[in-house]
């Protein structure tokens, strides 16, 4: 028995029909179209599908679509500047490497934008522990943990939105 | 800081590399493009979420294809029964292995699998069947309502029991003793070697059972027109060429009526350096309904399917001479090959010619057998054939440095190769900084300051490694090229390469533009990269073996020729001098000896298009091969033709680990590493590659490993029981690239992604042992081995008086 919600994603409602048991994470690749969330295991253990809720990130991969009606769901496409210009966080993964086959790449950004929203001036420790549920098999992590440090001096600069 | 602050500003300014004083045309090596740590093409749309991976992708009419699994590991498939699914409403179709089943594999001598199971399973989650329904949901349901009936046969899950029941069962009817390939390489007189040594030591090793992880699970989507016959397949793969080849065989369709074609790749470690069965499927759907089928694994189904890495036991015997030199090795192997050959025979035989390098061996003898058992089949994993092997040889060298009393360092270099080397095997060893690379990890660790010297449950130990550059063969009969590629250049693109080379995450691509654009006079910038597809692309083996910037890079140059050559000759008309005076630098083209006469290089191509069109050249790569009859002395040269390779790439590593001697939980603290990749293209991404390797093999050493009951059935099939590293199991790492150029390599390269994985799981090993005393010989090396060991250790040598407090 499908029923019409509405779902605010990336400050866009779109009104979707979903079945009670259907998962935030196919709704939103599916039936909005918005691919940039990734499903790497379906079962809530790599962190590819990360999407913030109310700011903060879940996992849209074990996450029921109907749960989240009246919040607001922020997925990769809607870290986008004005202009297109990317997001400090986004910029920093460019130019330090940080991405390489970019599977993981989404889930990580929004986990690293969760921690700098509440946490501007976040130790290596900080950033290793909050993205530690995200895994990459490519990068070693490395460039991940500098890019997001990085992006933390840039965004406590210039401010972003 | 100061180093982040300089790597951020990758956008040089012409002023940056400012040639002015050193004539450029003195030295090769002075390039401006090569060399540059400058961003990914395709960073950009990946950090946007706007990169398309195969799963992201729908077409018009586009349907959906799953796999019916089997519940057994090793039975006579009955009978299949899919009248109800068929009945279900919104299935299209179901198929079962009968309909295609043509052999495949991409060693063609030993082609065992089909797209489904053909008679009988042979691992727990083969495909058995495959329904195509309008959405996932009613494929999933359908796959409930088809009865597979099976006649249960003995399951073999150990490689020694299975050589020794084969008698009574054999996994394939065509392989008796149920083996793929036994094998024996014997240079040298082994034993009159081991009879004059001073120190001999003989070991056994055995290794896990990792897979990749790549984090894209599999992808197909397949669209076959009815109406011409043709099939375009996008899929998620290392291999587009060995892919479209094999489509071709399993489908009955001639090459030149497919296409494939690579959307973004999210990783693939060798684990989709085979055709996969979500492939085969996909088309064979497709064929059959008449509009487009995607198949998308779920994560379990890539765990059930995976081509990880062989398990291998191993008994290595090494001999050394009074003062150290090796004299002698004997290798016994036993892989454990899955239930299918795909790479095998390759493998089993990169396991012997990894035995000699990076040392000089002058006498080595192999036996090697790949066994087939009832798992999900090995395959290629990151540093394929190699990390078995090398494992084995960098521990005993560190136990053979104890009986003589000397560094392992010492001994290490000691038998170090030089540039120049030829192996007892005939491989050739061009240029190497091998030595470069050991005393930049330890000097920069401090290894021998610590080594021995630590406190109990610290400890630190080194490695090295290397992997083949560029690869020698193709792995069916055929002398072609094993790389081409195609350059356009003209107003309206400016300069295309067209190459059906994979980027799979790895960052060819950008490579391959910053080469063009170095050969060409130009930047990265203006080049544009079309690659992964068969039919755009001029031909390309694939991403695997470490060969692509070798091989692209060759092709590359010699395509950029008659491209510099034409558009010289127009600028020298345009400009009143000679064509081969001319230097083409930095979008610019000048005369060397009288620097007034220069013109924009987009000014000289106008030029050239505007009387001949559009400029086109074609380049292609083959490698030496060193293996026939030697045409000077007409003897016919021996030697392992795997493992040949033009040039080879080295890396050096040094780990330092901490033992928690209360839980036996091993902890990676730092890691020290330098490697000798020749030139680095582009610093950057080697580092990546470097770091990502540490990572992958960490987690081989100390975590991953897959579980299969008695039954064969798989017990991890998920990143929840099948443990990776994190970002909290990550050491610091120092990762140092060596000053190093090849001159018989394109643009002085060699490569890093494998090389780099090979010194891992010794470096550990022989770090636990600094630590706690304790050698290992099995992988990987869990808490509960350390503690049972450390008990072990207690009981029996509580008196002993070793520096270390027992």
């Amino acid at each position: 028995m499908k029923q019409l919600i509405e779902l605010d994603i990336n400050n866009r409602v779109y009104e979707v029909a979903v079945d009670a048991r259907d998962l935030l994470l196919d709704v939103i690749r599916k039936k909005v179209g918005l691919t940039g969330t990734k499903k790497g295991c379906g079962e809530g253990d790599c962190g590819a599908c990360t999407v913030l809720i109310d700011g903060k990130p879940e996992l849209a991969c074990i996450k029921l679509a109907i749960a989240c009606q009246g919040k607001k769901i922020t997925t990769i496409e809607g870290l986008i500047q004005e202009g297109g210009a990317l997001h400090p966080i986004q910029q920093a993964f460019v130019d330090y490497g940080a991405v390489q086959c970019g599977f993981c790449t989404p889930g990580m950004i929004l986990s690293a934008k969760g921690l700098l929203d509440r946490n501007p001036h976040p130790t290596e420790y900080d950033i290793k522990h909050e993205l530690s549920g995200n895994i990459c098999r490519c990068t070693g992590y490395k460039k991940i943990i500098e890019a997001v440090e990085a992006a933390a001096q840039v965004w406590s600069k210039e401010g972003v939105k | 800081m100061d180093k982040k602050a300089s790597k951020s500003k990758w956008n040089l300014t012409p002023e940056g590399w400012n040639l002015e004083g050193v004539p450029a045309y003195q030295d090769e090596k002075r390039y401006t493009q090569v060399g540059r740590s400058v961003p990914r093409v395709d960073g950009p749309i990946k950090v946007k979420g706007e990169a398309i991976y195969t799963g992201d992708m729908t077409l018009p009419g586009m349907v959906y294809g799953k796999i019916k699994r089997s519940t057994y590991a090793h039975a006579i498939i009955k009978k299949i029964d899919y009248s109800k699914a068929l009945e279900l409403p919104g299935v299209l179709t179901v198929i079962t292995g009968e309909e295609a089943p043509n052999k495949w594999g991409i060693v063609p001598q030993a082609a065992n699998e089909t797209a489904l199971a053909v008679g009988k399973v042979r691992f727990y989650g083969e495909g058995v069947a495959a329904v195509a329904a309008l959405d996932e949901e009613t494929a999933e349901a359908a796959l409930e309502l088809i009865d597979v009936e099976y006649e249960p046969l003995p399951v073999l899950l150990d490689p020694f029991e299975s050589m020794e029941r084969a008698k009574e069962v054999l996994i394939h009817e065509d392989s008796p003793g149920n083996i793929l390939h036994e094998g024996e390489q014997v240079y040298g007189d082994v034993d009159k070697a081991f009879a004059e040594c001073e120190y001999v030591l003989e070991r056994e090793f055995h290794t896990n059972y990792p897979q990749h992880g790549f984090l894209e699970p599999h992808s197909a989507l397949a669209s076959y027109d009815p109406q011409n016959g043709h099939l375009h397949l996008w899929a998620s793969t290392q291999v587009p060429h060995y892919l479209h080849r094999q489509m071709s065989i399993v489908l009955e369709i001639p090459m030149n009526k497919i296409r494939v074609t690579l959307p973004a790749i999210g990783g693939g470690f060798g684990g989709k350096g085979e055709a996969a069965a979500s492939e085969f499927v996909a088309c064979l759907l497709s064929r059959k309904v008449g509009r487009p089928v995607k198949v998308t694994y779920e994560r379990n189904e890539v765990f059930f399917t995976n081509k990880g890495r062989h398990p291998c036991h191993m008994k290595v015997k090494m001999g050394l001479d009074k003062d150290g030199y090796i004299q002698a090795i004997d290798f016994d192997n036993t892989m454990d090959k899955g239930a299918y050959s795909g790479w095998g025979i390759v493998v089993l035989f990169y396991t012997a010619s990894m035995l000699h390098l990076p040392y000089k061996v002058p006498n080595a003898r192999f036996r090697g057998r790949s066994v087939y058992t009832n798992k999900p089949s090995t395959g290629a994993m990151r540093g394929l054939g190699g990390v078995q092997p090398r494992w084995a040889m960098e521990c005993l060298l560190d136990e053979l440095a104890e009986m003589m009393g000397i560094s392992p360092y010492e001994l290490k270099m000691k038998n170090a190769i030089e540039s120049g080397h030829t192996c007892i095997n005939n491989m050739f060893v061009p240029h190497t900084e091998y030595k470069k690379c050991l005393q930049t990890a330890v000097e920069k660790s401090g290894y021998l300051e610590k080594h021995g010297k630590l406190s109990f449950g610290k400890g630190i130990g080194m490695a090295g490694g290397y992997y083949i550059t560029g690869t020698a063969y193709t792995l069916y009969q055929n002398y072609k090229p094993h790389t081409s590629v195609m350059i356009r250049v003209d107003t309206e693109a400016g300069v295309t390469l067209f190459c059906a080379a994979a980027d799979i995450g790895q960052g060819s691509n950008t490579v391959m533009a910053q080469m063009v654009a170095e050969e060409m006079g130009i930047h990265f910038e203006d080049v544009n990269v079309q690659a992964g597809d068969t039919e755009i692309g001029a031909f390309d083996l694939g991403s695997f073996a470490s060969r692509l910037t070798y091989a692209a890079g060759a092709a590359i140059k010699m395509a950029c020729v008659e491209i510099n050559q034409k558009i010289k000759e127009t600028a020298a008309g345009m400009l009143g001098c000679r064509a081969d005076q001319l230097i083409i630098k930095n979008r610019e083209i000048y005369s060397m000896y009288e620097s007034k006469k220069r013109l924009p290089w987009e000014k000289a191509v106008e030029a050239y298009t505007s009387i001949n069109g559009s400029l086109v050249s074609l380049g292609n790569f083959s490698p030496p091969r060193r293996k026939g009859i030697d045409l000077i002395t007409g003897n016919r040269v021996q030697g392992a033709n795997i493992g040949h390779s033009p040039t080879f790439g080295f890396s050096a590593q040094v780990h330092e680990v901490e033992v928690d001697v209360e839980t036996g939980r091993i902890y990676v603290k730092k890691v020290t590493e330098a490697g000798d990749c020749g030139t680095p293209v582009n610093p950057m991404s080697v580092e990546g590659q470097v770091e990502g390797s540490i990572m992958f093999n960490l987690g081989a050493c100390l975590y991953e490993d897959q579980k299969l009951d008695a039954e064969g059935k798989h017990l991890n099939p998920n990143f929840h029981d099948y443990k990776t590293p994190t970002t909290m199991e990550m050491p610091e790492m120092d990762t140092n690239i060596v000053e190093s150029y090849d001159p018989t390599a394109p643009f002085g390269v060699k490569e890093t992604g494998e090389g780099a994985v090979q010194p891992t799981f010794p470096a550990i090993t022989n770090a636990i042992y600094d630590a706690i005393g304790v050698r290992f010989y099995n992988l990987p090396i869990t808490p509960e081995m350390v503690l049972k060991a450390l008990k072990e250790k207690k009981t029996t040598s509580c008196d002993c008086k070793c520096s270390k407090e027992c």
